[in-house]
């Protein structure tokens, strides 16, 4: 592992090299002195830093975690079982709300498996749309995760800053699809809505702002000796730990293994786009933090371009029997009508077989499975949940450190429990 | 890709008879094992330098409509090195009992995964350290949920799940499995320690 | 849990008709207590991000006096249950509840906190009044924050009507000898119209 250098702003004396604040004790190495019984805190399902209903049995030697068994299923709501009830269309509602905070990604991520399963080719400006619905929604997602992040850290300025600017891209969102969390874009073949005059200027004009508002957090954040007293050197994982635990996105990019679904397994044309993806290299808490700041200035740059490159054309495929015929048609000719009720109330019957898809959501690899039996609902549905998991490697992370490690470390594995417990 | 994945010959040359069939469906590769052979295929998988299927990228299962056919649990896996996805899947016919090998020797991320499978499907995952229920609690006793036989909203009506989650016991899902604190008494409440005296499990 | 009367019950004086002094003593109180109700976010799912945002800068719920958002329900007024509730989660809701000192509020945000939502399963409480007395439902998948705070409003202007001479405001009901807070017969009749079926065929 490399020596890093790291600068630091003069406000906070008494700093190591290596970011350590002097006075304050990290990773225990030194024995407690104390020889007395572990004590057992219960920390959760309700608690403020657990990022949803998560439950966290610590097993602790004064304040240093020995064993911490998390417990979930807080927040199970049978959606794999709820799935096989549905059509494919009617699963897109159902996926906003298992990944809540970048409920596109989801849905594009449904719909890329429904059609890979089927055998559908979507058209050019869905494809362009279905990336830029994902970016932003990686980049919603991340500054979820930086918000809160700083909240359990103590920085509670950049929850203020970042909510707001997804306040700004909850304005787009919902001018596209009507609802600000909780979107469906995206159906079996298409998209519900195309994006109304002028939404691809605005959107242009905030990737403008964006950067300005990441270069302000960063500089209260990034160089901060408190960020890194806490952060840095906290929680750390090993390339092969993490690919041996399934980590993915930026927790096993944080370790230093390059693995991206866009770069690896590309879709929706990724493999045509200018992007890097960073790449840490410690696997400790700050540098996922490095991995993720970074990450939405890359989806910035995928942005531009995609809308640079947004063709013109229809965003469904022009297959009446997938696609829902415009309604002016439903309602005047008998043949759309009938194609419009046989979709509605059977549904599209997906050919027998199974399909996986993964997509890189901004937990990790999202991957949906779809088993069907050729009828219109499938017989299995599994969501692959990256944060469940990466979630589970927190007990390996987490060992030998403080409890207020423990907080930083469960805020750095980005969780959001729709997803964990579905 | 459209070719069939090339470790599939190098599974049959190795396994044989333990390799039932395989086929392509949307473009995946999906070999079927014997379900006694799984851990072997799977440790061959990962481990042979040829294979380096070292990422798993999901353990789960597959029941169908069709009450006569098996039950299936399925391994994703990803070489990571060779950029190639495979399936492999284990057939459990339902008159015996749901039982296969776990991966959680070859890989820790399997560990979660394969309790998964068990809360929703009732498949045992032999010499896995910790094999409890995860998403629904320990002692939930209406069954599997997945299985196609669960119905969507339960087996018991809406008043009795009710009153079985307000009775539920906060404190009693310390598990002596995983916590060893036979010495943590002062700690805990009465019934926690008479629980962990009596050794209460999952 | 024992039920405690609210003050000037012991005094026997002031049960009678409301005069002068007590709705002025009433409005003091009442307008304090909604001006500064302390809520206590018990966000599960994804109304707990519309709860964040709106506690966010934008839509600003510390301007109706909710910046401090307790998290310790000892120190809380208002529970908001933003988010579905698991039969896992019941029990800790209950607690939580519990922990709560009077005078209390419950909010229901969204609509699987309310009814279950689109969650009919095996997993999900159809509607938190199951386990806590709610007083405002506010409807919604997920409500816009907008919609949350028209529901606090609405709660103001609940608690704007009481009297702190009425007891039987701070009563709790407790459970039943089921050890369930309402009938099963209600509990069971929101579910009843879907039946419950294996066949997965038919939508439900």
């Amino acid at each position: 592992m490399a020596t890093r250098t790291v600068t630091y702003d003069l406000a906070t004396p008494g700093l190591e090299r290596g970011g350590r604040p002097g006075r304050t004790p990290l990773a225990a190495t030194a024995e407690p002195a104390m020889d007395t019984d572990h004590m057992l805190v219960n920390i959760g399902p309700q608690h403020p830093a657990t990022h949803g209903v998560l439950r966290l049995v610590v097993e602790l030697d004064g304040e240093v975690v020995v064993r911490v068994v998390p417990h979930v299923g807080y927040l199970h709501s049978g959606f794999e079982k709820l799935g096989e009830y549905r059509t494919y269309n009617q699963i897109v509602p159902l996926t906003d709300r298992n990944d809540y905070l970048a409920a596109m990604s989801n849905n594009v991520a449904l719909a890329q498996a429904a059609e890979k399963l089927m055998g559908i080719t979507i058209t050019d400006r869905c494809r362009e749309l279905r990336v830029i619905a994902c970016e932003m929604s990686r980049i919603l997602s991340h500054l979820v995760w930086a918000g809160t992040t700083g909240i359990d850290i103590g920085a509670f300025t950049v929850f203020l800053w970042l909510f707001h600017e997804r306040e700004r891209l909850y304005n787009l969102i919902e001018a596209w699809t009507g609802a600000r969390l909780t979107t469906s874009l995206t159906r079996v073949g298409g998209l519900m809505a195309d994006v109304p005059d002028g939404w691809t200027d605005e959107l242009r004009r905030w990737c403008g702002r964006f950067p300005k508002v990441l270069d302000e957090v960063e500089t209260l954040l990034s160089k901060n000796g408190i960020w890194l007293g806490r952060n840095v050197d906290v929680g750390a994982i090993s390339a092969e730990d993490a690919i041996n635990w399934s980590l993915s996105g930026p927790m096993i990019r944080a370790s230093g293994v390059p693995y991206d679904v866009r770069k690896d397994w590309p879709y929706l044309g990724y493999e045509t786009y200018d992007f890097d993806v960073p790449v840490g290299e410690h696997g400790d808490c700050y540098d996922r933090y490095l991995v993720r700041m970074e990450e939405m200035r890359q989806s910035v740059r995928i942005l531009l371009q995609a809308l640079d490159r947004l063709p013109e054309g229809p965003i469904n495929v022009s297959d009446p029997k997938v696609i829902l015929p415009p309604k002016d048609r439903a309602m005047a000719d008998m043949e759309a009508m009938i194609f419009h009720f046989k979709q509605v109330m059977e549904g599209v019957p997906a050919p027998a077989g199974e399909a996986y898809q993964a997509i890189e959501g901004p937990r990790g690899e999202l991957g949906y499975y779809f088993v069907s039996d050729g009828t219109a609902k499938p017989v299995r549905w599994r969501i692959r949940p990256p944060a469940f998991i990466n979630l589970a490697a927190i007990s390996k992370m987490s060992q030998g450190h403080l409890l207020s490690d423990l907080i930083a470390i469960n805020a750095s594995v980005d969780i959001v429990m729709g997803e964990v417990d579905r | 890709m459209t070719a069939v994945n090339a470790s599939v010959t190098a599974l049959q040359d190795r396994f044989g008879a333990a390799v039932r069939r395989s086929e392509v469906s949307c473009g995946d590769t999906i070999v079927y094992v014997d379900p006694a052979r799984v851990h072997d295929v799977l440790a061959f998988l990962k481990d042979d330098p040829a294979q380096r299927y070292d990422y798993l990228a999901d353990v789960t299962a597959v029941e169908y409509r069709d009450r006569e056919r098996p039950l299936e649990v399925v391994y994703q896996l990803w070489s990571l090195a060779r950029k190639v996805p495979l399936r492999v899947k284990a057939e459990l016919p339902k008159d015996q009992p749901l039982e296969v090998a776990t991966a959680t020797d070859l890989w820790q991320g399997a560990n979660w995964l394969e309790r998964e499978v068990w809360d929703m499907f009732g498949i045992r995952f032999t010499g896995h350290p910790d094999l409890r229920r995860i998403l629904m609690w320990e002692t939930y006793s209406e069954g599997h949920p997945l299985r196609k036989d669960f119905p969507l909203r339960g087996r018991f009506s809406r008043s009795e799940q009710v009153r079985q989650a307000l009775t539920d016991d906060l404190e009693a899902h310390y598990s002596m499995e995983e916590l060893s604190l036979t010495d943590a008494a002062p700690y805990l409440p009465e019934k926690v320690r008479q629980d962990l005296a009596k050794g209460q499990g999952g | 849990m024992d039920v405690t009367p609210g003050p000037g019950a012991a005094a026997g004086v002031i049960q009678s008709s409301p005069n002068w002094l007590t709705t002025r003593l009433d409005a003091l109180v009442n307008w304090s207590r909604e001006n500064s109700l302390w809520p206590m976010p018990f966000g599960t799912a994804c109304c707990a991000i519309e709860m964040m945002a709106a506690f966010a800068a934008r839509f600003d719920l510390a301007r109706f006096g909710m910046e401090r958002m307790a998290f310790s329900p000892r120190q809380s007024d208002m529970l908001i249950c933003a988010g579905r509730l698991p039969y896992k989660l019941a029990p800790v809701i209950r607690r939580v509840w519990d922990q709560m000192p009077q005078p209390k509020w419950c909010i229901s945000m969204g609509a699987c906190a309310s009814t279950g939502g689109i969650f009919d399963t095996y997993t999900m409480v159809q509607g938190i009044d199951n386990i806590v007395p709610v007083d405002v439902y506010v409807p919604g998948c997920p409500p816009r924050p907008e919609g949350l705070i028209y529901g606090i409003m609405l709660l103001q202007k609940k608690i704007r009507g009481e009297s702190v001479f009425d007891p039987s405001l701070r009563v709790e009901r407790q459970k039943d000898e089921r050890g369930l807070f309402l009938e099963p017969r209600v509990t069971d009749e929101i579910s009843e119209p879907f039946g419950n079926s294996v066949a997965q065929t038919r939508s439900a």
